[in-house]
């Protein structure tokens, strides 16, 4: 399942599973790479190559402590596909909305058969 | 008596690259949703949101029936979808093709099901398609109903991620 690592926006970068992964994690905090390594159970390389990725297009910032490499995130190129996925949720949430005038319907005429107080 | 009318707004995830799953709970039991979810005149009423005017909603409920829902969004043009039913299980799920008529290569296969619990529903369809590439263009879709309202979120999104 080789990805090309050649990738320009968050959208790309954030369609890698491991990379969500590793967005996961860093969302709990910052963590040094040993850390993500043992977490996620990848190879040391390849965690720095979805890092790589990951910083290309500036959803992670990383930062040296001593001998460590620091990584932590930076939600903000989130924010497109946020944008994208809410417009989508709104669409439904409109039609769910008219939904439930429509099941307050179908609950009264059910309850009329019962001779409810409504 | 609970008057249960407003339940909350649907969730919508990308469990995977080719996957879209919005859930949604209804203050109804399972039986009314599904028979707001399948019949025609019902489907007329909420089907299109805000978006426009459903002139055409057909259902033939059953395994290797076919679907077609037909509106005329705000902008005056129409959209169309139709699809096959392939499961049918009565007030629990609904497994059925779904093509959006100006994209036909598109097809995506639904899954809806009704969970129901004290009376209320939980609602999750899932929208499995081909490939990415068409997921994303139903997303984009949805899309045009307007950008600007969700710069709303920008600030809650970038400070619940720091």
């Amino acid at each position: 399942m080789a990805r090309a690592p050649t990738t320009a926006d968050a959208f790309n970068a954030v369609a890698e599973p491991r990379r969500r992964q590793i967005l996961d994690v860093l969302a709990g905090g910052e963590r040094p790479v040993n850390d993500l390594v043992m977490l996620l159970g990848l190879a040391q390389p390849l965690v720095s190559k979805h890092l790589r990725v990951l910083r290309e297009v500036g959803l992670v910032d990383v930062r040296g402590d001593g001998r460590q490499r620091v990584y932590r995130l930076n939600g903000l190129p989130l924010k497109p596909i946020y944008d994208w996925v809410k417009n989508y949720e709104r669409s439904w949430s409109q039609r769910f909305d008219r939904l439930d005038v429509v099941l307050e319907e179908l609950k009264e005429m059910e309850d009329g058969d019962g001779g409810s107080d409504k | 008596m609970v008057a249960a009318t407003s339940s909350g707004t649907a969730v919508v995830t990308l469990p995977t690259d080719t996957q879209i799953l919005i859930t949604r709970e209804f203050g109804a039991p399972k039986h009314l949703v599904y028979r707001a979810w399948t019949t025609p005149e019902l489907i007329k009423r909420w089907w299109t949101g805000d978006r426009g005017e459903a002139t055409i909603a057909e259902v033939d409920l059953r395994v290797g029936g076919a679907w077609r829902y037909v509106m005329v969004a705000n902008g005056g043009f129409e959209v169309a979808f139709h699809g096959e039913y392939l499961e049918i299980i009565p007030n629990e799920r609904i497994v059925s093709t779904e093509v959006f008529e100006g994209m036909p290569d598109a097809e995506a296969v639904n899954t809806v099901t009704f969970t129901e619990k004290d009376g209320r529903t939980t609602l999750r369809l899932l929208v499995q398609h081909t490939s990415q590439e068409h997921r994303d263009a139903q997303i984009n879709y949805g899309m045009e109903g307007g950008m600007q309202e969700a710069m709303d979120h920008l600030e809650q999104v970038a400070v619940s991620l720091r």
